[in-house]
């Protein structure tokens, strides 16, 4: 406990910079736009309506949805500015979250302040125009200031949401305080997900505070306080910003999506290209597409993926091909499509497996799916989110004429928790999962073939292709690690009580398989 | 109308068939009227009738349909609309103190946008705060903290302040109690005389306008149905209903002379 708490505290720096850069600059941007928008409303009951419907249409795209948008977007932009520049940018981390997070910004902003300067009195609009004033001085002398107090509430409101919401920019390859809860959740580890929680509203209630302070200073007429707040604002800001400029690039990005393995495995690459003397930076937590369009655009360098992720997902196959003949489709595919390289299988397969709790399945007397299949009208079954749609669901429900009582849809961690507990008899578990071995789960056989493989591949982006030294790095571990040896690293992560952090696993998995360790 | 006062030169105001519709309601239906320099003029018409509308097309608060006016010969429609209204006074019916501002800051508004230097606006809001017979202390004061009567003194003084020779008030005392009302109106009558100014000022109050003007116009359905002296319009006038108007005051100052000698 002591420990995860120490390992949670040490990245704080880290994550609570990168957090507090991303949601400044997205409430910047945010209030620019909001501001001039809520000029342009006032001025104009034609833009009025279109662009109060827009900020509270964005409102209702839930957040993670907003930002995982932003990546297919900006990824068509950047091949458009590629061809016609000859310079793209990164479609991922940055970028995609701020844009989201300022359009997430806007609707507190602009319906306060249309609020606030369309319920001015109009006498005193007619006052200032009496005195003189243009249209442009109105409002920067008499409409703005009146509806400063409306407009402050919109930004402490927009304030709070954007910090919360910056918490999502994980799976879209940012670094923020939410890697300690997608991470945590991942590998069960909740303090690291109540850290997280607890880092960014204690930031979002700090925040509030000084720009409830500023609001009170332009309240009461006090440009002292106004100034202090503002002050203490940019100072936090500043602080953050300092390491974020400062950082060093990384030579070496290694990629890794959301669950204990790819942690695991993304510790044990980034250490071996450390020890053949490279820098190393990562980007975890990314969504499962999002890491495959990350490799191929040269965001990422170089993560592992699985043969039928990638033949059923990104290639679009639905034919479940044996398991050789498959491996050597993906890879001249991913070379010719994209001239990605895949240098080859670690040794082990994170397929799709139904699995059942042991006890229970020996009570049915089921040990393969074909057992399954005469008692599953009475039976449950629970799945990840992707399981139901993907072809060996289907393949597998032909093969032997499965028919659920009901099915439902779970995150992976509380999938397992649901079969424990008996809430739902079958799971589409992963065969390298700790979890299965962890709770005693039975994988059913399959004397069919229905499951497509899914051997774990190393996937390098275009441009190392020929890289010597990341070859010379991760080739070691090609071939090196048995199912069991990843089963027991996997367990190692995720099991409740001893539980170790996935770095600490990679040295052990490292001395395991006899490849240098940090 | 062939009462204006002959030999004073040019009109500084002149409208000449003025109109002002608000969709199917005519405000205001060509009117003409010429205002001569340094004279006190007094609209008076019921709610309605078209008067304040006439009074805003002056300084463009309301731009005239169709028609001409003229400040000083020159056409309002060929000058920058801002430039003019810093030009002319305005005391609002409602007197339209910006509420975050403090008393100094209302008062030196006008020549602040025309960009006087910091210790002009000074002294000048020094001298305003004199003339209006407030003390220099409530300089520093939001009008929140001010009674009515002062803030419409406050309000005289902000459309006083950039020198202007036109001064346009809109039932500029309509709200005030009935003493402050008449004090208020004695002495901008005053500071009118001293300043040499040309003002035009709107009511539905007889009393007021007869005590205070040099002209009266009477307005009825966005048209001028009588106009002449306060003498001239107590006795002679054709219009009936002005007439009645007109009888009111006698008539009530009748009735208190008959209550005081039945009391004796």
């Amino acid at each position: 406990m002591n420990e995860r708490f120490a390992n949670a505290w040490a990245l704080l720096p880290a994550y609570l910079s990168e957090h507090v850069v991303l949601s400044a600059a997205a409430m910047a941007l945010g209030l620019v736009v909001s501001l001039a928008l809520v000029i342009a409303a006032v001025r104009s009951e034609r833009v009025r309506w279109p662009v109060l419907a827009f900020a509270s249409l964005i409102q209702t795209v839930p957040s993670l949805a907003l930002l995982a948008l932003f990546y297919p977007l900006l990824l068509a932009i950047s091949e458009l500015t590629e061809n016609a520049l000859g310079a793209g940018f990164s479609a991922l981390g940055f970028l995609p979250s701020l844009l989201a997070l300022a359009l997430y910004s806007m609707l507190p902003i602009i319906r306060n302040g249309v609020t606030g300067i369309l319920n001015i009195d109009g006498a005193l609009v007619e006052a200032a125009r009496g005195v003189g004033m243009t249209d442009w001085q109105r409002l920067v002398r008499v409409e703005l200031p009146l509806a400063t107090p409306l407009i402050m509430a919109g930004i402490r409101t927009a304030a709070v949401w954007v910090i919360g919401a910056a918490t999502l920019s994980t799976p879209v390859g940012q670094v923020s305080l939410g890697n300690y809860i997608f991470s945590g959740l991942q590998v069960q580890d909740w303090v690291s997900v109540l850290f997280g929680c607890v880092a960014a509203a204690v930031l979002a209630l700090v925040v509030d505070q000084l720009l409830g302070a500023i609001e009170a200073g332009l309240a009461n007429r006090r440009p002292g306080r106004v100034a202090a707040g503002v002050a203490v604002l940019a100072v936090g800001i500043g602080a953050a910003a300092l390491p974020f400029g400062g950082r060093a690039a990384a030579a070496y990005i290694v990629g890794a999506k959301t669950f204990s393995e790819q942690y695991i495995l993304a510790d044990l690459m980034s250490a071996q290209i450390r020890a053949a003397g490279g820098t190393v930076a990562q980007r975890a937590g990314l969504g499962s597409i999002v890491a495959f369009e990350a490799l191929a655009s040269g965001d990422i360098d170089v993560y592992v993926d699985y043969s039928g992720t990638i033949w059923a997902n990104v290639m679009r196959r639905t034919d479940v091909p044996p398991r050789g003949p498959m491996l050597a489709e993906i890879g001249r595919w991913l070379e010719e499509r994209h001239g990605v390289v895949m240098l080859g299988a670690l040794g082990f397969e994170n397929a799709y497996a139904l699995a059942m709790r042991r006890d229970r399945a020996g009570e049915l007397g089921i040990a393969t799916i074909a057992d399954l299949a005469a008692h599953a009208g009475a039976l449950e079954i629970g799945g990840d989110y992707e399981f139901f749609a993907r072809p060996e669901w289907e393949s597998v429900r032909a093969a032997y004429g499965l028919r659920f009582a009901s099915r439902r849809e779970f995150e992976s961690t509380f999938m397992y928790q649901a079969v424990v507990s008996g809430e739902v008899d079958v799971i589409s578990a992963f065969t390298s999962d700790g979890r299965v071995a962890a709770n005693d789960l039975l994988v059913l056989a399959d004397p069919a073939g229905a499951m497509l493989p899914y051997d774990a591949i190393v996937l390098l982006a275009p441009l190392r292709a020929r890289d010597e030294l990341l070859r010379r790095a991760i080739e070691p571990l090609l071939g090196a690690i048995p199912l069991a040896l990843m089963q027991e690293a996997n367990y190692r992560v995720d099991r409740d009580e001893n539980k170790e952090t996935p770095s600490a696993v990679a040295r052990w998995l490292a001395g395991e398989i006899g490849v240098l360790a940090d | 109308m062939s009462s204006a006062p002959a030999a004073r030169g040019q009109p500084i105001i002149e409208l000449s068939a003025v109109r002002r519709v608000y969709g199917a309601n005519v405000a205001v239906r060509d009117v003409d009227l010429a205002v001569w320099p340094q004279e006190f003029l007094v609209i008076l018409g019921e709610s309605g009738s078209g008067k304040t509308t006439l009074l805003k097309t002056i300084n463009r608060l309301q731009p005239q349909d169709s028609g001409d006016v003229r400040i000083s010969g020159q056409s309002t429609s060929a000058v920058v609309e801002h430039e003019l209204r810093r030009r002319i006074g305005y005391v609002f019916q409602r007197v339209g103190l910006f509420p975050h501002m403090t008393v100094a800051e209302n008062i030196g508004i006008t020549p602040q946008l025309l960009g006087w230097d910091g210790e002009r606006i000074r002294k000048r809001i020094d001298e305003l705060l004199a003339l209006v017979n407030l003390p220099s202390g409530m300089a520093a004061r939001l009008p929140s903290a001010l009674s009515g009567g002062q803030r419409q003194r406050v309000g005289v003084a902000r459309a006083l302040a950039a020198h202007p020779s036109i001064m346009l008030m809109d039932e500029p005392f309509g709200a005030l109690d009935p003493v402050t009302r008449d004090t208020l109106g004695g002495e901008y009558r005053l500071l009118h005389e001293r300043m040499g100014l040309t003002t035009v000022m709107v009511t539905h109050d007889v009393l007021e306008a007869l005590l205070l003007a040099d002209r009266l116009v009477v307005m009825r359905d966005g048209t001028i149905v009588a106009s002449g002296t306060p003498r001239e319009m107590m006795n002679d006038t054709s219009d009936a209903e002005v007439r009645k108007l007109m009888d009111m005051p006698r008539r009530q100052m009748k009735r208190v002379a008959a209550m005081l000698d039945a009391r004796r």
